[in-house]
């Protein structure tokens, strides 16, 4: 008899753990050799990327102490919405007192704060809020259109492959990241003026025409990515920070 | 014990009326079960918290009235879906839940696809037909297939939409890395649509390798390409120094020398970096090739190969007949026939070789090679597959010489193999697959690759979309993809284009690259003569443009060849060139056209017409008169697109009268002077340094 009960356990034993699936993940956090007393970004903030991607940069920040000098071998420890992950999760401090993070944004498109703590002597936290953006399907195909056709004008930086004609223009458009200006345009109006042209809402004939070339699908994605990446954030398309 | 439980059955079932009372309880009770399961299930539970969270909004009351209690089921025969997820995702048909950030109750984001069409599980995975969450989302026994991380969402785009998406960057960029880094050349890819994925990269041939580089440099490029070229797609097949050893002997005895190649050079490599560089310049060789600079950047473009270190490998007597006429030595070969005179091969090759680095072949010092050696090389070379790449004399490139990749995306997770710490999913196995090959097993052949990790996750996205789904689509369904077609020049001038390499930047037919202009219709867009006077001097018509055409030195014979087959050839059935006279226009005409472009259409945002004018993105306008068609510009001015799908002018939608009046002034625009097209290319110098700021 007591065979038998032996038999039935050690079966349902072997297939308890047959079955477990769940992969041990041990989070090691190293110890701090130094302790700084502010926590600065070095880069890496506002970027923008896909939902669920990666960064197109990493995210560096910098521990320095009370007179401003870097700090190394002081833990930082990177946090944010369930969703979005760290590469490394944690870290010490280099020799340039920086630590260095792969960041992959969450599944809803929106704004994410990206929290990087550390510990100062007195074990308080001291901690730093960054901002990312990411991009949902309408968003990123706005920002498809926006680089074939908005940015060379309205993007007043310039890079190697594209010169911006900003600085030749009489009257300056608009950069999409100027909120203050943005936010007060109704979805309505901009779609006026895209399609219309400046002169449809009694400004510059510089700004052409879209109507024709672009369809109202791809209009409403340009003004759902001129949304997600104004700043101060547009609060009309929703909740500022997302959530997973 | 025995009396007490005895005393309990006679209690319970002592007689047929008792037994028959407590045999009905029991059965009550168990017949309870079901409807308690069912009051109490995780659906029920999603929709109350629903209710509860519309009551208090403004829209309560249209929230209310689109709420379905029960178990919702999209049902879609067609593509076998079956999906409940709406049961707990009540409000994804809600455009005015886009505040909601609490799941399951938020809308789906804007996407051009309707939910009942398509079902939920056709994009995100995961098990449509369940009730729970853990199994609706995750993998069960019964069920391998989770929800689809939202970072490789886009594959599933490419289930249906075989081409490129302007809002799928991820996928469109892994299916490039598929063909542009090789991975099809050892890895069947059939398409859904019956053709197989083709490489677009083009490894050089390795039969006449000795005529180019030493044996010491095929050595080190072997144990670390990216150290020679960080740019380089060479994945690395971390060969021990005796393999390494082994293959180069065996690559460099197997060499053959490539007739025409050895042709007697009767300039000699110049040293003047001052004329080299600039004659590097002046020939775009940045258009292509890339070269890195003192700060550790990359400059040029990646057509080519990288040239920071080419002096280290190549022979300089190879490199000056390469320069002569690369298509001597590579039929194929993506490099214009520049038609350099002796002079300045010299001063180009001096220039280039001085390009080296002498730390880059510094430890390599070689024995000569032993027959065993150049045996067990040949070994290698045909064990780690290098001829499915590279052609190499007497090794036949292998048929199916890795997994065939047609259908990975649905490849059942317990077929895999995983490393300890990973998770058990389909994309990971990829995605680490890709990170690490060798990591999988002793005496596996795929090579480390040195992919970011964003291609990484571009070219899971890829082979995600190659999956059962795809292959197995209603015909209705299935987006095409505008393949490449297989356009080529005929005659005489077609020769000529090949030998000039037009393709490799502009595109014709369908067919050709992309960093220049398109050239269907260019004989019914520009003035003859104008387009002689480009081909002896090509200047940029555009002045935010660092890249330009290379001047190829031909002769007035090919000039008027090639200026007779295009002028004759690629002509646009709706513009008819003697339709609008090149001049003749009334001087009303023209002022009303110069009021329309810097009033109504204020053209001059964009293009630069006259001194005062700064637009940087269109081509200059200064002297379009005498390089366009009249009735080329009345047909763009009505409708841009139609003659260059995809160009960013906007469709302007004009009257005909406006169309006309801005014909008869940019007609008018013919930079002053008989000889203004040659002289249209020398103005053109000044902005050229603008450009470069």
């Amino acid at each position: 008899m007591t065979r038998h009960y032996q038999a039935i356990f050690i079966v349902v034993a072997l297939l308890a753990t047959s079955c477990s699936r769940t992969v041990g993940v041990s989070v090691i956090v190293p110890k701090a050799t130094a302790f700084g007393a502010a926590i600065v970004e070095s880069s890496g903030g506002k970027q923008v990327a896909q939902t669920g991607s990666l960064l197109p940069q990493p995210v560096v920040v910098q521990v320095n102490d009370e007179r401003g000098t870097a700090v190394a071998g002081a833990l930082v420890e990177f946090s944010a919405a369930p969703g979005v992950t760290f590469d490394p999760p944690n870290g010490l401090t280099d020799s340039s007192g920086q630590v260095t993070t792969n960041v992959s944004l969450g599944g809803m498109a929106g704004r994410y704060e990206i929290v990087a703590s550390t510990a100062d002597k007195s074990h308080k936290k001291v901690e730093l809020k960054l901002e990312e953006i990411a991009l949902g399907y309408q968003q990123t195909l706005g920002r498809h259109l926006n680089d074939l056709y908005c940015e060379r004008c309205h993007n007043p930086e310039s890079t190697v492959e594209r010169v911006s004609n900003f600085d030749n223009l009489e009257v300056k458009p608009h950069p999409f990241t100027e909120g203050d200006t943005l936010n007060k345009i109704g979805d309505a109006d901009l779609t006026a003026i895209i399609s219309h042209g400046g002169p449809a809402l009694n400004k510059s004939a510089l700004m052409p025409a879209w109507g024709n070339t672009l369809s109202k699908s791809d209009i409403q994605a340009l003004i759902s990515y001129i949304r997600a990446v104004s700043d101060p954030p547009s609060r009309s398309a929703g909740p500022v920070y997302a959530k997973n | 014990m025995k009396e007490k439980l005895t005393s309990l059955w006679q209690k319970l079932f002592g007689d047929s009326v008792r037994a028959f009372g407590v045999v009905s309880l029991i059965f009550l009770v168990s017949l309870a079960i079901a409807p308690a399961k069912n009051f109490f299930s995780e659906w029920r539970h999603y929709q109350h918290g629903y209710l509860r969270m519309i009551r208090n909004r403004s829209d309560a009351n249209t929230l209310q009235r689109h709420f379905q209690g029960g178990i919702q089921q999209i049902w879609l025969p067609e593509l076998g879906v079956v999906d409940r997820c709406t049961s707990c995702h009540v409000g994804l048909r809600e455009a005015s839940l886009t505040d909601v950030s609490t799941q399951p109750f938020r809308t789906h984001p804007a996407i051009p696809h309707k939910l009942d069409q398509f079902g939920c599980t056709v994009c995100h995975r995961g098990q449509g037909a369940a009730t729970t969450l853990s199994e609706a989302h995750n993998s069960t026994l019964a069920w391998e297939q989770p929800i689809l991380p939202a970072k490789y969402i886009e594959s599933s785009c490419g289930e249906c939409h075989r081409g490129s998406l302007p809002g799928t960057p991820q996928l469109n960029q892994g299916r490039n890395l598929l063909s542009r880094e090789g991975c099809v050349h050892c890895h069947t890819v059939k398409l859904p649509d019956g053709t197989t994925m083709k490489a677009d990269d083009d490894p050089p041939s390795l039969s006449h390798i000795a005529d180019k580089t030493a044996r010491e440099w095929v050595f080190a490029w072997l144990k670390d390409p990216q150290a020679y070229a960080s740019t380089s797609t060479m994945p690395n097949f971390k060969l021990s120094d005796d393999d390494a050893r082994d293959v180069s002997a065996f690559l460099i005895a197997n060499s053959t020398p490539q007739a025409g190649d050895t042709a007697a050079l009767s300039a000699k490599a110049s040293s003047d970096p001052a004329a080299g560089a600039s004659l590097y310049g002046e020939s775009f060789c940045a258009s292509c090739h890339a070269v890195q600079n003192a700060a550790g950047n990359m400059v040029g473009g990646d057509v080519g190969p990288e040239l920071t270190r080419v002096g280290s490998k190549v022979k300089p007597g190879w490199l000056q007949a390469w320069l002569r006429n690369p298509r001597a030595y590579d039929t194929g070969t993506a490099m214009p026939h520049y038609r350099f005179n002796d002079g300045q091969v010299a001063t180009l090759s001096g220039f280039l070789l001085a390009k080296a680095d002498s730390d880059f072949l510094a430890n390599v010092h070689l024995e000569a090679a032993t027959p065993e050696q150049i045996a067990h090389g040949k070994r290698l070379v045909s064990d780690y597959g290098c001829a499915s790449c590279h052609e190499i004399a007497g090794i036949k490139k292998p048929e199916n010489f890795a997994p065939e990749l047609s259908r990975i995306g649905s490849k059942p997770v317990t077929q895999l193999v995983f490393l300890p710490g990973m998770q058990h999913t389909l994309p990971d196995y990829i995605a680490t697959k890709i990170k690490q090959p060798r990591a999988f097993g002793q005496g596996l052949k795929m090579p480390q690759y040195t992919f970011t990790p964003a291609q990484i996750d571009s070219l899971t996205t890829a082979l995600l979309s190659l999956n059962d789904r795809s292959n197995t689509l209603p015909p209705s369904l299935a987006v095409a993809a505008t393949h490449e077609s297989d356009y080529q020049p005929a005659g005489k001038a077609g020769k000529l284009m090949t030998d000039l390499a037009c393709f490799s930047c502009h595109r014709i037919n369908g067919h050709g690259g992309d960093m220049a202009p398109d050239l269907t219709w260019e004989g019914s867009s520009v003035q003859r003569e104008w387009l002689v006077q480009f081909f002896k001097n090509p200047g940029t018509l555009r002045p935010s443009l660092i890249r330009r055409m290379p001047r190829f030195n031909l002769t007035d014979g090919e000039v008027n060849e090639l200026t007779d087959y295009i002028m004759t050839v690629y002509q646009n059935p709706a513009v008819d060139r003697e339709s609008m006279p090149l001049s003749g226009y009334s001087q009303g005409e023209v002022e009303l056209g110069k009021q329309l472009f810097y009033g109504k259409y204020s053209c001059q945002g964009c293009h630069i017409l006259d001194k005062a004018d700064k637009g940087y993105i269109g081509p200059t306008l200064t002297h379009v008169g005498s390089r366009l068609t009249a009735a080329w510009i009345y047909q763009w001015m009505k409708n841009p697109q139609s003659l260059r799908p995809g160009t960013i002018e906007p469709n302007r939608a004009m009257s005909d009268e406006d169309a006309r009046a801005l014909t008869a002034f940019l007609i008018s625009q013919k930079g002053g002077g008989k000889s203004s097209a040659a002289k249209a290319a020398r103005n053109d110098a000044p902005t050229q340094e603008v450009a470069k700021r």
